[in-house]
């Protein structure tokens, strides 16, 4: 970002990096879309026996509703800003703890990074999904599951791909000349990674979170699709668990389909595109255009 | 090329670490939550009606020895290890008297018919568009395939299901919307009219992994073709005179062919997850849908079971490639294993 500084320079590299402008362009849409709507729209109507049930989407019910009466259009407002909220949580926290012992293995070594390493290893070969089957369904009362529950179920697994990458790159530039140089004018391990290494690796950080909060989404989503963690509160994994409950297809309820199913796709396209964005921000060398 | 026996070792050690990681897990994580599936058994029955408050102790009584409870917990663990080992998985509570073996042996092979078919062909049709696009020599309007691919690759299988049901099964009566057969035909492994229709509600669920994995191969694909084609060895193929085909397939499909081998190891934990959901969208009798089935009825034993039977199979089959690989490709070297 050297030509222009601030708000101007901001624009003129996204100018240069559309993937990355386009995704956060929807995701910011996504986001208006979940909290400012809110403000417009009551929750109530997110909830069933709200109004009249198998509407087609009409003027008063812009997005229809479902066969139980829940208008559609605040059950996707509140459910995108559910899931997003525990992808976002699980995501974060996932980025925390990869980034603390990303930096803790990769720099000082040693038993502790063996033993982090052969767990990486280990939950990197037992698919994650399935982990968290295991676990959401022992937990007491899934039904009344929080978001904050959830989001810690997800991120009991998000952390292991965050650590693996950071592990790598810190690993990759712990004996660059600069690191060096830090060594023998005396800073201490600590500030090398905090001033030598953090700020090198920003875009990574930044990459390992656009994937952490991805998988954070995808997970609660698959989770609820199949019937696992709350199901009475919005969110957008529900919709998709009550659509297959009450036979949507069958009964040709289109707009019920359609719309949880564009929310999502927006959703992970989003993502790609910044994670592609933020891939030619880290390697301008590779131009992963698409 | 032989490979050396001290990184089969270390490999097949690896294998019994994680596959004793994931027996550890699903023995502990029950205990540790404060839930009882033996009283929430016998709490449903006493509401069914039928139990008295002796009979039901005396009943979960029973039951707990049953399944062993009664004794330390060391003991049930190591009991509970070497059950595993020996694929022993305990009963189904829910159907009570079938064995939860028995139940993936009839539902694997579903499972493994739609999504070994669509692994194979993503592969196959996602290497050679993803090596057409990044070759340069090939025309441009290959490019274009590009951004639906990557976008279809972004979204999870079962999103892109709904949709194919949706369209291709509801509004064009192209395909049944669900099941495995039609509940009309007689099961005959042995006739062509049943293997047709087989494959007739196959196409959907496969079409929707398909739809989802080419994305990632060519993407993938595509960056090693470039990369290859900055090498020196192409600029001396061309520099002989060779004809562009075997360039392509000779020089530099063979280069770029070994990595993707790699991710394929990489992707099978995500396409057996993908596909679980998959078949929950088309309720196909496949091994995913009835891990569904088991929890939405809270059946322990066939959740951990089957989860146990996949994570079994996708570390076996990552174990295969790593073997295999160094035969594959002889730059490889073992010390890193």
């Amino acid at each position: 970002m050297q030509r222009g500084q601030g708000f101007k320079g901001f624009l003129n590299y996204i100018r240069r990096n559309p993937a990355f402008g386009g995704g956060l362009l929807i995701l910011l849409l996504l986001l208006l879309f979940s909290t400012v709507a809110g403000y417009f729209v009551p929750k109530e109507g997110a909830y069933p026996l709200f109004t009249t049930p198998k509407q087609k989407p009409s003027a008063e019910h812009p997005f229809g509703t479902d066969s139980v009466g829940r208008d559609l259009l605040p059950t996707l407002i509140y459910g995108t800003r559910m899931t997003l909220s525990i992808g976002m949580i699980a995501g974060c926290i996932g980025l925390g703890v990869g980034t603390v012992l990303g930096f803790m293995t990769g720099y000082f070594g040693g038993l502790f990074d063996t033993i982090v390493k052969f767990f990486v290893d280990v939950l990197m070969t037992i698919p994650s999904f399935l982990l968290l089957i295991t676990i959401s369904a022992s937990v007491p009362n899934p039904e009344e599951m929080s978001v904050i529950q959830m989001a810690l179920i997800l991120s009991l697994v998000s952390w292991v791909q965050p650590t693996r990458a950071i592990r790598a790159q810190v690993l990759s530039m712990r004996e660059r000349a600069f690191v060096m140089m830090a060594k023998l004018s005396g800073m201490s391990g600590m500030e090398i990674i905090i001033k030598e290494l953090m700020p090198n690796l920003l875009p990574y950080l930044a990459i390992s979170l656009a994937g952490a909060v991805n998988g954070g989404v995808l997970g609660s989503l698959g989770l609820q699709t199949l019937g696992i963690g709350n199901l009475r509160e919005p969110s957008l994994g529900m919709t998709i668990y009550w659509l297959r409950y009450y036979n949507a297809f069958l009964q040709g309820y289109w707009w019920w389909i359609i719309e949880p199913v564009i929310v999502i796709a927006a959703i992970f396209i989003a993502f790609l595109l910044i994670s592609i964005g933020l891939d030619e921000f880290a390697n301008p060398r590779t131009r992963r255009t698409v | 090329m032989r490979i050396p026996l001290s990184y089969v070792f270390k490999r097949i050690g690896f294998l019994v670490a994680v596959l004793f990681t994931a027996a550890t897990i699903n023995f502990l994580i029950p205990k540790l939550a404060p839930r009882d599936p033996v009283q929430e058994l016998v709490n449903q029955k006493i509401a069914s009606g039928g139990l008295t408050s002796q009979g039901a102790a005396e009943f979960r009584d029973s039951l707990r020895k049953l399944y062993g409870l009664d004794k330390p917990l060391w003991q049930q663990y190591l009991t509970y290890i070497w059950n595993t080992m020996r694929f022993d998985l305990g009963y189904s509570i829910v159907n009570y008297p079938v064995r939860v073996d028995f139940i993936i042996g009839q539902t694997v092979f579903w499972t493994l018919g739609f999504v070994g078919t669509s692994t194979i062909l993503a592969f196959l049709i996602g290497t050679v568009v993803g090596a057409l696009v990044g070759w340069s020599k090939t025309s441009k309007w290959f490019s274009w395939l590009m951004p639906p691919l990557a976008a279809f690759s972004a979204v999870p299988a079962f999103i892109i299901a709904l949709v194919l049901i949706y369209f291709l099964a509801f509004k064009l009566h192209a395909f049944p919307l669900r099941g495995g057969y039609s509940a009309t035909i007689v099961k005959d492994w042995s006739s062509t009219e049943f293997l047709l229709d087989v494959a007739h509600h196959a196409i959907l669920p496969a079409l929707s992994m398909l739809l989802v994995s080419i994305g990632g191969w060519s993407l993938g694909m595509r960056s090693m073709m470039v990369t290859v084609e900055g090498q020196d060895y192409i600029t001396f193929a061309e520099a002989k005179g060779l004809k562009g085909s075997r360039i392509f397939f000779r020089y530099a499909l063979r280069n770029t062919l070994l990595p993707q081998v790699t991710s394929l190891a990489m992707q099978l934990g995500l396409i057996v997850s993908g596909a679980s959901l998959v078949e929950t969208m088309f309720s196909y009798p496949g091994i995913g849908n009835r891990l569904g089935a088991a929890i939405a009825a809270l059946d322990y034993p066939v959740i951990y079971g089957i989860v146990f039977f996949l994570v079994v199979g996708i570390a076996v089959a990552t174990l295969v490639v790593d073997l295999l690989y160094p035969l594959l490709d002889p730059r490889i070297s073992y010390s890193g294993g």
